[in-house]
């Protein structure tokens, strides 16, 4: 039995590894990009009424898809819920992880996955009713709380009271739908999950006044691309994809001046990323204008953001920790040269 | 004796009297309202209770039902026309309507080709559920169906549909000609023929790719209640004739076919569906070389269609316990060899006993279709959970959509309970 087991697992590994050798030459060779999803949340991926995919993480599938193929309508969007992701990655299903996925010592090592970075800092909040009237997370002593089961969420809270010496009484649910109707018949006083999720929670409420997210964030939810340990020219493509979505905002590149910046410009920086000088293109097995169709698609980093899950959408979603390094944020892209 | 009678005889009338009206409280709806809902205190409170109950239910949900708004592209435009008053938003049953039904990513311009083959369905499942009223002729068209659905939904060339069918009739025409000699000949001659028509077929099919080619639609983008549709249809059909075989295995006298069967059913009732999917879904995958593609639907179909004839098999065997032994025994001294008593005498009864189980695992079938969603498939519950209330427009819309979902389910479900009722009826041929 232990055996076979042995034997089984040195099967699927040797399997797995075949099939990471090459991940860029599969993708190549098959024309699309497999780019594992969400079955649907808001703002970051959700197919619209013609069924297209759409949001702030299939932007980032959509970008690499331009990057390597040359054509962003080039992915397969493969919906993967909570349970599957992991393996869908691990069994070679789809080719990257793209499904606001929190970056965690154990998803890194002992999954053996490779995140290729961050597109978004999530932190974990509380939402209350404003006639309430509290005013930080640390005046909630005695409330009920609305919190999705299993999840760090949980563990999280149960630090946060333990450690300012107060007391809560959970109400455990099961997805954020249905934690919505039950915050707003009066079930739980408090809702707590990521702060992007109470901020698209709050925006589908009739009042959205009503209620207001408290300043305190108590956890770190880094969440980003990844794909699977073993093929690290694959994930440097992901990785620098993502770097120069990011890289493009800090040096004002957007998808209204990029045809004109690509010609050549004053700064080498530029310059290098859009392909106009250097080899950086051919250094990672594409072409010199990888980087500028990767931002053609959607424009950059902060274009995708305004767009998707900025203050502008029912989402409304300020910069924050998100802002670029040199605005107070924490995204800062390594040099390209 | 008689003194006693003559004594009594002035006082016995002789004519009869006229029958009187009954007495307004024991008639007509005052009578069945006494009876029925009022007959004693208890039963008198609790009557009042439910009405008060209904009452609150009816009027809290028909503002809501009648002020219901139909034609907006988002939920924020249907409280800005509401104002605050109660009201369904509607709306988001008429915009996603297409995708609630075919799922999100079915082509637009296809969609006649689903349609087309559900009403089909019904012309081909005539002759099998109504057997009296429909010309048997039916039963061609019927045998044809399978095919014919598969190259309407999913399209692609109708040489692979028919190369299929022509391997079947191949490998039966084979059977037929060497069952003479013995059984397992004709059933290896049979298969071995349907292979090579079908390894020869696939040549042809590929050559001929484009002779009548529907655009092809991969499994992949099947959703929406569709999805559930053909799951059920395809695992209840499939799993009524593997159940037969699987329970007359577990009572066969040889004991390989017995183990098998006996050791395949309990695994099955011993693991629930949703483990079963999972194994299909992801760790199938590991198992496969990289690359291969083994179409979802089909493995979805395979785990729950395994489910599923457990369950029947094991209902079944409950009606053949049922029969008295006198049957089998009859069937043996008529001569009957055992196929022949199982067909004629045994399984009909059988099979009348068991209807009630099996339309149970039936309906429980179609209902446990919904657990596809859990595995990324966009069935009809997968598409409210995922993709509509994850859109912008539509996220905070719950009791429009569940309802949806439960009227389309609901009709379904009851239908086939309905129908093996009226089946239980027509079969009665007991008389007590």
């Amino acid at each position: 039995m232990k055996r076979s087991l042995v034997i089984g697992a040195t099967f699927v590994a040797g399997l797995s590894s075949a099939a990471a050798a090459a991940t860029i030459d599969d993708i190549k060779a098959r024309g699309k990009l497999n780019c594992g999803v969400t079955t649907g949340l808001v703002g970051f991926a959700a197919p619209d009424a013609n069924g297209e995919w759409d949001g702030f993480d299939v932007g980032v599938c959509r970008a690499v898809a331009a990057a390597v193929l040359g054509d962003e309508t080039a992915v397969e969007f493969v919906p993967t819920t909570g349970k599957t992701r992991f393996t869908s990655l691990a069994s070679g299903e789809i080719d990257m992880l793209a499904r606001n996925t929190t970056w965690t010592f154990s998803r890194d090592v002992d999954l053996k996955f490779e995140f290729v970075g961050i597109n978004y800092y999530d932190g974990q909040g509380f939402m209350v009713p404003k006639e309430l009237g509290v005013s930080s997370a640390k005046e909630l002593d005695g409330a009920t709380i609305c919190i999705q089961t299993g999840t760090t969420t949980e563990l999280n809270l149960a630090d946060f009271f333990r450690n300012n010496n107060i007391s809560y009484e959970p109400v455990p649910i099961e997805t954020n739908a249905e934690a919505q109707p039950l915050y707003l018949e009066g079930a739980c006083d408090v809702y707590t999950t990521d702060a992007s999720g109470l901020a698209a929670t709050r925006a589908a409420f009739e009042n959205p006044g009503d209620h207001v997210v408290l300043p305190e964030i108590i956890s770190k939810e880094p969440l980003g691309p990844l794909v699977r340990h073993g093929d690290n020219e694959w994930a440097d493509v992901v990785r620098w994809t993502l770097n120069a979505l990011i890289a493009a905002e800090e040096y004002g590149v957007t998808s209204a001046n990029i045809e004109e910046l690509s010609g050549g410009s004053d700064n080498p920086e530029i310059n290098r990323l859009l392909g106009s000088e250097g080899n950086l293109g051919e250094q990672l097995g594409l072409d010199a204008d990888w980087a500028k169709r990767a931002i053609m698609v959607g424009g950059n980093y902060g274009e995708l953001f305004e767009k998707n899950i900025g203050e502008n959408t029912p989402i409304g979603l300020s910069r924050g920790l998100n802002a670029q390094w040199t605005d107070g944020g924490l995204l800062y892209a390594p040099p390209f040269r | 004796m008689s003194d006693t009678h003559a004594q009594s005889v002035a006082y016995v009338r002789d004519t009869m009297l006229p029958e009187a009206e009954p007495p307004a409280s024991e008639t007509g709806v005052v009578k069945w309202v006494r009876a029925n809902l009022f007959p004693d205190w208890i039963n008198s409170i609790l009557t009042i209770v439910a009405i008060y109950f209904l009452y609150k239910i009816v009027s809290g949900a028909w503002p809501w039902f009648m002020n219901g708004i139909w034609s907006t592209d988002s939920l924020a435009e249907c409280r800005e026309i509401l104002q605050g008053t109660t009201g369904a938003c509607f709306s988001v049953l008429t915009e996603r309507w297409n995708q609630l039904l075919f799922g999100f990513q079915y082509p637009n311009e296809q969609y006649w080709r689903p349609t087309l083959a559900f009403i089909l369905l019904f012309v081909a499942a005539a002759p099998l559920l109504f057997a009296m009223y429909v010309p048997r002729k039916v039963l061609y068209f019927t045998a044809l169906y399978p095919f014919l659905a598969f190259w309407l939904i999913w399209g692609g060339t109708i040489m692979v549909p028919i190369v299929a069918l022509v391997g079947i009739v191949a490998g039966y025409i084979v059977f037929k000609k060497l069952e003479g000699n013995s059984f397992a000949a004709g059933l290896f001659g049979g298969i071995a023929a349907a292979a090579i028509t079908w390894f020869i077929g696939g040549f042809i099919a590929d050559a001929m790719s484009n002779f009548l080619a529907l655009p092809a639609v991969p499994s992949r983008d099947m959703g929406g209640f569709m999805l559930n549709f053909i799951l059920g249809v395809v695992c209840v059909s499939l799993s009524l004739p593997i159940g037969i075989v699987l329970a007359l295995g577990r009572q066969s006298h040889m004991p390989i076919i017995k183990w098998i069967c006996v050791i395949f059913i309990e695994f099955i009732r011993g693991v629930p569906l949703i483990t079963l999917l999972f194994v299909a879904n992801v760790v199938l995958a590991y198992f496969l070389p990289p690359g291969t593609n083994f179409d979802l639907i089909l493995r979805v179909i395979i785990m729950i269609t395994m489910f599923s004839s457990a369950y029947i098999a094991e209902v079944i065997r409950g009606g053949l316990a049922a029969l008295p032994r006198g049957q089998y025994e009859a069937a043996d001294s008529l001569g009957l060899d055992y196929a022949q008593s199982m067909r004629l005498i045994i399984m009909p009864q059988a099979l009348k006993i068991s209807i009630p189980g099996i339309v149970n695992v039936a309906v429980g079938l179609f209902k446990d279709t919904v657990l596809v969603s859990v595995i990324s498939m966009f069935d009809l519950v997968g598409m409210i959970r995922g993709p509509i209330l994850a859109s912008t427009e539509w996220n905070g819309v719950y009791w429009e959509l569940w309802g949806f979902a439960v009227v389309m389910f609901f009709p379904v479900c009851y239908g086939i309970s309905q129908y093996s009722q009226w089946l239980e009826r027509q079969l009665n041929t007991e008389h007590r």
